[in-house]
């Protein structure tokens, strides 16, 4: 029996502009579909996006709903999420 | 390698490597022995707190001493030793806790230590995390954190620079002429000066020194989280108990962004095995200060183990006992929560005594004498 209530797609906001995504698609997925696949800003402000995409390098670190440091890779994406990457907002 | 050097001292930690540094800077020769790694052991654990303590007078007149030395160390390294003048905020909870906090801003400032009271409204506009309903407390701006390992290499630096040896080895015990090693060798000494805490008893099983476990978490960088390093009021209790497992608050915010979350203390446990029913303790503990810290992310925690005293003041002098394998010995003990803060004063007052100077402050209450138990009880013999 198809389930009539989970969405065969998933619309998020990555740095403000909205994308259109399968269900089940990873942040850092979503991340690398929308063009720019990075995530963070190294120590010294270099860019980094995932190298592992098995939660273990740290590199897919991104805020997700206002919370920083969430591992892209390892959370899927949610109807209106609010995904920034470090270019693009300082985390706090 | 130094043949015979006036002054061997047992342990590279930040109060070896301080005592290293000041008796060769006066001239003498000096070997330092560590069975590990440099300001490895209760230096690398805690916090790095430089913190002026009042809760007798004597402690108030060495932490504030010893900040006075800590200022002129980090003048000009303060990115070597990650130097933070962050200053500390006292928290008080409650009326109670807030008496308490006048009380201690009137005893720093009759000792010209600056200290401002702040109230509930004041408090929040420092530290906007608190958790609502605290009463307010007391910003000592003179304060500041280091990261004590780094600290620890730079002291140890300068000993050698001024002509000091480094041996990695472990001392099995002290004689009348020196020390054996566990390498199988030995050095004759002029003096033996003990400094490696905890680990003491090992070799003078007649001091008084207790261990006390403690645990950090280190979390993720939130930049401007908090800014003053944060203790509770209520810590003073709990690091006094004679007895039991404690915790209390005691949170830091480092250079880079990170916390240090703290603090819990134990008696005799002496392994640094991760107790996490501790930790877990601990975390709850301080999150009834700061509740956002639940959602922060921690990225390690790891334990260390405390020298204590059984009067909380450091053991800094000649060691007096008569027995030959006693003469000579100095100690520099027992430092508990306060190693890194008391670390440069420690120096100073050893090494005024062992040059026999006037020390800047008295001696007397921290001279290992003030334990007759321990003149009498030293084994005869190795």
């Amino acid at each position: 029996m198809p389930d009539a209530i989970a969405p065969e797609t998933i619309t998020l906001f990555i740095n403000d502009r909205p994308l259109t995504v399968a269900a089940g698609t990873s942040v850092a997925a979503a991340i690398a579909i929308g063009g720019n696949p990075v995530t963070r800003l190294s120590v010294t402000g270099m860019p980094r996006a995932p190298l592992c995409g098995m939660g273990i390098c740290q590199e897919c670190r991104v805020t997700i709903d206002g919370q920083p440091h969430q591992l892209a890779c390892q959370t899927p994406c949610a109807p209106q999420m609010q995904v920034w990457t470090a270019p693009y907002k300082e985390i706090t | 390698m130094n043949c015979r050097p006036d002054a061997l001292v047992i342990g590279a930690g930040i109060v070896g490597a301080a005592c290293a540094a000041e008796l060769a800077a006066c001239g003498l020769t000096v070997t330092i022995v560590e069975r590990h790694v440099v300001g490895g052991g209760a230096t690398a654990a805690g916090m790095g707190h430089l913190v002026v303590m009042d809760d007798n007078p004597a402690e108030l007149a060495l932490t504030r001493y010893s900040l006075e030395l800590w200022r002129e160390f980090v003048a000009g390294r303060k990115q070597q030793n990650e130097y933070s003048p962050c200053g500390t905020l006292w928290i008080a909870a409650d009326a109670e806790e807030m008496a308490a906090a006048a009380a201690k801003q009137a005893t720093l400032a009759t000792h010209g230590i600056g200290c401002e009271l702040l109230d509930a409204a004041a408090l929040y506009r420092l530290e906007p995390h608190l958790r609502p309903g605290l009463a307010g407390g007391l910003r000592v701006a003179g304060d500041a954190i280091v990261y004590p390992p780094k600290s620890a290499a730079l002291l140890l630096a300068q000993a050698q620079q001024r002509g000091a040896q480094l041996l990695s080895d472990d001392v099995l015990a002290i004689d009348a002429q020196g020390v054996t090693l566990a390498s199988g060798g030995r050095i004759d000494a002029g003096l033996v000066l003990v400094a490696n805490g905890v680990a003491c008893a090992q070799l003078l099983p007649e001091l008084p020194i207790q261990p006390k476990k403690g645990h950090v978490v280190v979390t993720e960088r939130y930049p401007d989280f908090i800014r003053h390093q944060l203790v509770e009021l209520g810590y003073i209790k709990s690091a006094h108990a004679g007895s039991g497992d404690s915790v209390a608050f005691n949170l830091q915010p480092r250079p880079t962004g990170q916390l240090l979350i703290g603090s819990s203390r134990q008696f005799d446990r002496s392994d640094t095995t991760l107790d996490l029913p501790m930790v877990s303790r601990m975390l709850a503990h301080a999150a009834q200060f700061v509740p956002q810290l639940a959602q922060l992310k921690a990225i390690r925690c790891w334990s260390g183990v405390r020298a204590a005293s059984p009067d909380g003041l450091p053991l800094l002098g000649p060691h007096p006992g008569l027995q030959p394998n006693r003469t000579n010995v100095w100690l520099a003990v027992g430092h508990e929560g306060l190693g890194i803060t008391t670390a440069l004063a420690s120096a100073r007052l050893l090494a005024a005594q062992i040059t026999a100077q006037a020390a800047a402050i008295d001696i007397l209450p921290y001279l290992p004498a003030r334990f007759p138990a321990i003149i009498d009880t030293a084994p005869a013999h190795a």
